[in-house]
């Protein structure tokens, strides 16, 4: 039931925009004052979590070690799994934001007759993740050429090869079917595999609905719905919001202003969802701290600097004749002690 | 706020990403294009002008398939006067001239459609022409 609801928000989304856009004078609301709203939520609110997180103490050494730390000379350190240095740290995060290394190493636990449970290597997470993530970063690069001009070389470049079949005119884009593949592979694992279902909440199902219904707009927007969609006024209109002189001038279609406000919705979204995984990802003590605590030690940030360390020594100076009355072994005997005195 | 040295300026390239369009422009709006009218002084089109700016590639595509796969080479009539369908044969008949329309949309919008790997611009032909 819960995908059921995400389901029907976005279905109630797309009628607030579809009906609400047609509504004479209803256009600069829904082509200008959203956007401007939710870019500006979408910045701030991406900020501003990043810096509750960036308050946020790291009491304790607490990287993930996957792989055999340095230890001695001939034992073979696992640099990427168990980084020691900064270096390793950087390469280890690299592959974790670029490569999703994390989602490779998943492994899927099953429990046969016997009964006898085994751990199977499961890489189907890191495929669909992959393919859903770099697809999206593709069709946001692509999208900049209506806020830019004149359009470089190089994203002109990006979409001649996205759109390399040359299939149909206007040409279809490859990250179009990659993204809608991507999602609806991730939605349907979240349905299918039984133990991915019963962890998953309204708010693992939202986003992903909100992406499909995103992408399968501006498909129908690019290929079916052409009524109204001159890519001149949209590009006109795209380009007063980022030079600050909004104009809403032809008629655009509303299937165009259903595609702005679910984006508008998924850039207010973001910092408050689990969306903010793309900050996060470079936040996450488990994954950017290097697991050196034998030989860096690590302060705990809470500690009170009113308390100093106590050592053995000094404790047992405090409590030297408490502890020998009480029978308790002593590392100096009270002889020893006055005899230096 | 801890790790300052990196989490400050991780949120400006964040932020300079997500206003990209805003410094890469500078502000300024492109001047929207003017597609050259016809010079032949036609006023017509074969469906109308809201219809051509969002569709013709379509039609176009279409024209294409009718043409070279099926072999449906079946005359387009605007105007009592008789088109044969495709780009030179029709289209350009009237909009004959390729840098003032096509190009000055297409260039604001980014766009680069393959018809030109095929076809000769009216001026490409004459050219062509003058040379064989």
């Amino acid at each position: 039931m819960k995908y059921a609801f995400s389901l029907l928000a976005v279905t109630a989304l797309i009628l607030i925009a579809g009906l609400g856009s047609q509504v004479p004078g209803m256009q600069y609301l829904f082509g200008v004052v959203i956007p401007y709203l939710a870019i500006m939520l979408f910045i701030g609110g991406f900020v501003y979590r990043i810096m509750q997180w960036a308050k946020s103490p790291v009491p304790f050494s607490i990287p993930t070690t996957c792989g055999q730390g340095a230890s001695l000379d001939f034992i073979k350190q696992d640099k990427l799994d168990c980084p020691t240095k900064p270096s390793e740290v950087v390469a280890r995060m690299f592959l974790e934001i670029f490569a999703f290394r994390s989602l490779f190493r998943n492994t899927k636990s099953e429990l046969h007759n016997g009964p006898k449970i085994t751990y199977e290597s499961s890489k189907w997470l890191w495929l669909f993740a992959l393919l859903f993530h770099y697809s999206f970063l593709v069709i946001v690069i692509r999208h900049m050429r209506l806020f830019i001009d004149p359009v470089p070389f190089w994203l002109s470049a990006i979409e001649s090869v996205d759109s390399m079949l040359q299939i149909g005119a206007p040409t279809l884009y490859l990250s179009s079917v990659a993204l809608v593949g991507g999602i609806l592979l991730l939605f349907g694992r979240r349905l299918v595999s039984r133990h991915v279902r019963y962890i998953s909440l309204s708010n693992d199902y939202f986003p992903l609905a909100l992406i499909l219904a995103i992408a399968v707009t501006g498909i129908l927007m690019r290929y079916f719905l052409r009524t109204d969609i001159d890519i001149v006024n949209i590009k006109k209109l795209a380009m007063g919001l980022v030079t600050f002189s909004p104009v809403i001038g032809a008629k655009i279609g509303s299937i165009f202003y259903i595609h702005l406000f679910l984006v508008s919705t998924l850039l207010v979204y973001f910092p408050f969802s689990k969306l903010m995984h793309m900050g996060g990802v470079f936040m996450s003590p488990t994954r950017n701290m290097a697991n050196n605590s034998r030989a860096v030690r690590h302060i705990n940030p809470w500690n009170d600097p009113e308390i100093k360390p106590h050592s053995y020594a000094g404790y047992e100076d405090e409590f030297r004749e408490f502890m020998v009355d009480a029978g308790i072994p002593v590392e100096k005997e009270l002889t020893a002690v006055k005899d230096e005195a | 706020m801890y790790n300052k040295g990196t989490i400050i300026p991780g949120l400006i390239i964040f932020v300079l990403f997500v206003t990209f369009p805003i410094w890469f422009n500078g502000l300024k709006a492109a001047p929207a294009p003017k597609p050259e009218l016809p010079p032949g002084g036609e006023k017509k089109c074969i469906e109308s002008v809201e219809y051509m700016r969002a569709n013709h590639m379509q039609v176009l595509n279409q024209w294409r398939d009718n043409v070279l796969r099926d072999d449906k080479r079946t005359v387009v009539e605007v105007e009592g006067k008789k088109y044969r369908k495709g780009l030179q044969q029709a289209c350009m008949q009237c909009h004959s001239n390729k840098e003032k329309f096509c190009d000055n949309c297409h260039t604001f919008a980014a766009v680069t459609p393959y018809c030109w790997d095929c076809h000769l611009t009216p001026k490409e032909a004459a050219s062509k022409e003058g040379t064989r």
